[in-house]
């Protein structure tokens, strides 16, 4: 282990919610002037630590040692008087006020009852020059103007207010260009050399190698390992990151594949640059990436929800305009989306009501809804997807989420689509629905339907998928037939980035 | 973290519990709804107070007169209900009331006709609401602050095209006497009007797809969306059906008053619908409501109001109850939702 006592030391901590165990036993430490990495795949736990250590959440089990002292965080206040700051991915910024005042929010120096707006100013500027980013941050630039990049330094130098001495980031450069990332880097790299503790979560396998000393892997809630970073490569921490028990996996059987139903050419928009790809009537194709990578803002795009700024989009062979999702429902097109409460459901109406909501025009005549059908239609698909409900009439709300999502899917097999996208659709569903839903995808490709399925869970991936395209940033890099993937293929292909040149498209 | 913590409600297995265990309580209470049993039960014992302290309550003439008072409220109440369920708000159908009422009455000194007449009242009322609709979606203002402007503005109209004075005098036409004073099969044509609008608004929220999808806009309006329902559209829809009901609103207040009327009569009806609405359970967020509360509601403010008057209690009392009662209404609907007291409510 390394030299002298650890600053922050967090031992044995272990953090179960309903049904999960998020982390097991899990111990880190971090050391004053130096990087501790910590990487991971899709809930591996490592935003979970981080909320431990600002004190949003308390571990079940296990201490944190600051200077070798026990110290217990009752509150986000209590972590902030340790001495530990946690950066949040996404910062928050007041949009409408200056920066100077986005820094020092909360302890604004005042003159008697008023603000003094002068040494406010003053103060902000110092700090900035003591960084040296005076040059690159106005004070007095309002919140809402700032770069993404300048949002990581005000959140940064709100940080640095009081006594720091750890600073925890949580994928800082996630929205930030190669430029800002030096710029971040650099700032880093001093408060380091200050003394200050870091710790960084990334998924971006270059900047580890840049910036750390020490990697630590988590998986599925537990430390894998730690090493040096000048004892480790690529190879093998991304070995370190999967590596599970395949065994018990869902395999789908492959089906003979037919036309192409989905073609998506040259597709950009604000989070998605240049994609193409198809998917052929009774294949299943997986969309794969680290949260973040902008898969639910491709579908999204496909779907018509969000506006593409050029390329286009074919089903069935036939362009679509897409305007609204009414367009591509009407070129055959369903999209059930990845946040299920607040983007699908009508959580106060019933089941019926909400597997209903895409074929009322078919179910009615002359506006009025025949009622008959409509109750058939529910009760058909309540039954063929096992949809656990006490009755049709039942409000979807307080059904479990895989019979939620279950009603969800009905949604859109009511509607016979030619193409069905399916974003997280195991997303909070217990492992009995899981397998359900596995069963019926892989009805519905074998019903010739072309499914883009998006998931986070590898497993998942690999026994569902016939193809699978990778991407990351916004981009597609990559794309692995079924035969040759493995989770360490699409890994290497999710983190990569030009930095390291391994994710060069095939 | 495979699993989100979504799945906390536990899975109701097995078969539907046979239609007998289920008492007749609980089944009358199903088909009710417990919001419109507790109005309900308010309004009866309302009347019971009310009763109490002075019988002339229960006389057939107070309650004709409790019907009619009623029933302008009524139209607008049910269409504002429509408004709020899909997550919209209309102030403004006071203000267009009272201008559609001078319009109409302005237009009939100067044709004669009550037909042209009604007419107009209801072209300048689909304006009105075309108005709020453009406003609302293409300048992307929200409904709060646009019909806030056009309840100002209408009113404004109201009076600059009448100098702020009551024109016309309607009183001796008989289509407007009609409506003012006639019965159909003994209950007053006002009534009728709101019972019209009332099975209108009702039949199509409850049986047509147009219905389903203000509820569904209102429940959920990204899902809405997502599954193709062109939002625009009802937007634009419902609030011209407030501009229409507000025309037929001014339409009975010049026929009840013999004139058209800038403001006065015109003035708080948005309050009163508003109120109505929201008392009847009417969702504020919207994607939750019912016609049939909303009508139970207007009752209810109707027989308060009637009540206060003939218990001689001072008419400004009236104002002060009736923003109790918008006050206590939501309150009680935030707190059935479960509402966490943290942050600025929405």
């Amino acid at each position: 282990m390394s030299e002298g006592h650890p600053i922050l030391l967090a031992e044995g901590i272990s953090k179960a919610f309903v049904g999960v165990q998020a982390l097991r036993d899990v111990t880190i430490e971090v050391h004053a002037g130096k990087v501790l990495a910590l990487i991971g795949e899709n809930g591996a736990g490592k935003s979970t630590l981080l909320k431990i250590l600002s004190g949003d959440y308390k571990p079940d089990a296990g201490h944190l040692l600051i200077d070798g002292e026990r110290v217990e965080f009752g509150s986000t206040a209590d972590a902030r008087r340790s001495g530990i700051r946690v950066i949040a991915q996404e910062p928050e910024i007041i949009p409408h006020v200056s920066v100077a005042e986005n820094i020092h929010v909360g302890e604004l120096p005042r003159r008697g009852r008023l603000l003094d707006r002068r040494r406010l100013m003053q103060r902000t500027r110092d700090d900035l020059d003591r960084y040296g980013f005076g040059a690159a941050l106005d004070p007095s630039m309002v919140g809402s103007r700032l770069s993404p990049a300048q949002r990581q330094l005000v959140e940064i130098m709100r940080a640095l207010a009081g006594e720091t001495k750890v600073i925890a980031l949580d994928e800082p450069t996630s929205s930030l260009s190669d430029h800002e990332v030096e710029s971040l880097f650099r700032l880093l790299r001093r408060l380091r050399d200050d003394g200050v503790a870091l710790l960084y979560v990334s998924h971006r396998m270059a900047e580890m190698f840049e910036l750390a000393d020490r990697i630590t892997v988590l998986r599925d809630g537990a430390v894998v390992g730690s090493r040096d970073v000048r004892e480790t490569s690529e190879q093998e921490l991304v070995h370190m990151m999967v590596g599970r028990d395949l065994s018990n996996m869902f395999v789908r059987k492959p089906h003979e594949r037919g036309p192409v139903m989905l073609s998506v050419r040259g597709v950009s928009n604000e989070h998605v640059h240049d994609v193409s790809f198809d998917v052929h009537a009774g294949e299943v194709v997986a969309l794969a990436g680290l949260v973040g990578a902008g898969r639910s803002e491709l579908a999204r795009a496909i779907a018509g929800g969000d506006a593409i700024t050029s390329g286009h989009v074919e089903v069935a062979g036939r362009p679509v305009k897409l305007r609204s999702p009414r367009d591509a429902i009407r070129a055959g097109l369903g999209l059930a989306p990845e946040e299920r409460k607040a983007q699908a459901l009508l959580l106060q109406r019933s089941v019926r009501d909400n597997v209903s909501l895409v074929v009322l025009n078919r179910l009615s005549r002359a506006h009025f809804i025949r009622r008959g059908r409509e109750r058939e239609l529910a009760q058909r698909f309540v039954r063929q997807l096992n949809i656990r409900t006490p009755s049709i009439e039942h409000p979807i709300g307080e059904l479990s989420g895989g019979n939620q999502q279950k009603a969800v899917l009905a949604r859109w097999l009511a509607r016979r689509p030619k193409v069905l996208v399916l974003d997280e659709p195991t997303r909070g569903v217990d492992v009995g629905a899981k397998a359900e839903i596995y069963g019926i995808i892989s009805e519905l490709a074998a019903d010739g339907i072309a499914l883009l399925v998006i998931s986070s869970e590898l497993p998942e991936v690999l026994g569902l998928a016939d193809r699978i395209i990778v991407m990351q940033s916004g981009r597609v890099t990559g794309e692995l037939a079924r035969d040759n993937a493995s989770e360490e293929s699409i890994l290497a292909l999710a983190m990569s980035d030009e930095l390291t040149g391994s994710g060069a498209q095939p | 973290m495979t699993q989100s913590m979504e799945s906390r409600t536990p899975v109701k297995s097995g078969p539907p519990a046979p239609a007998a265990h289920t008492s007749m309580v609980r089944r009358f209470s199903d088909a009710v709804g417990v919001q419109n049993i507790s109005l309900i039960i308010a309004l009866v014992v309302l009347s019971a107070v009310i009763g109490s302290r002075n019988s002339s309550f229960f006389l057939k003439s107070n309650v004709v007169t409790i019907g009619t008072t009623v029933a302008i409220v009524g139209v607008l109440a049910v269409v504002e209900g429509v408004v709020m369920l899909l997550g919209g708000l209309d102030i403004s159908v006071g203000s267009a009331a009272g201008l559609t009422s001078v319009a109409s009455a302005m237009v009939f000194t100067s044709t004669g006709s009550a037909g042209i007449a009604i007419l107009a009242a209801l072209g300048i009322g689909l304006c009105t609401g075309l108005f709020n609709g453009i406003v609302i979606i293409y300048g992307r203002v929200n409904a709060v602050i646009a019909t806030l402007a056009t309840y100002a503005a209408f009113r404004g109209l109201a009076n600059l095209i009448s100098n702020g004075r009551a024109q016309g005098y309607t009183g001796a036409d008989s289509v407007f006497i009609f409506l003012a004073r006639g019965t159909i099969v003994g209950i007053p044509t006002l009534v009728w009007v709101l019972i019209v609008i009332a099975v209108v608004a009702h039949v199509v929220l409850r049986y047509t797809d147009i219905g389903r999808n203000i509820y569904a806009i209102g429940g959920n309006s990204t899902a809405a969306r997502l599954a193709g329902i062109n939002l625009n559209r009802y937007i634009m829809g419902v609030y011209v059906c407030a501009g229409l009901a507000a025309a037929i609103a001014g339409i009975l207040l010049t026929a009840r008053t013999g004139s058209g009327q800038p403001t006065s009569g015109s003035q708080g009806l948005e309050l009163q619908a508003i109120t109505a609405a929201a008392l009847g359970g009417t969702a504020v967020k919207g994607g939750k409501g019912s016609v049939s509360g909303t009508l139970l509601a207007v009752l209810l403010l109707g027989v308060l109001q009637n009540g206060l008057t003939i218990l001689n209690v001072n008419s400004f009392w009236q104002d002060i109850a009736q923003g109790a009662l918008l006050i206590i209404a939501v309150i009680i609907q935030q707190r059935r939702r479960g509402v966490r007291a943290i942050g600025l409510p929405d």
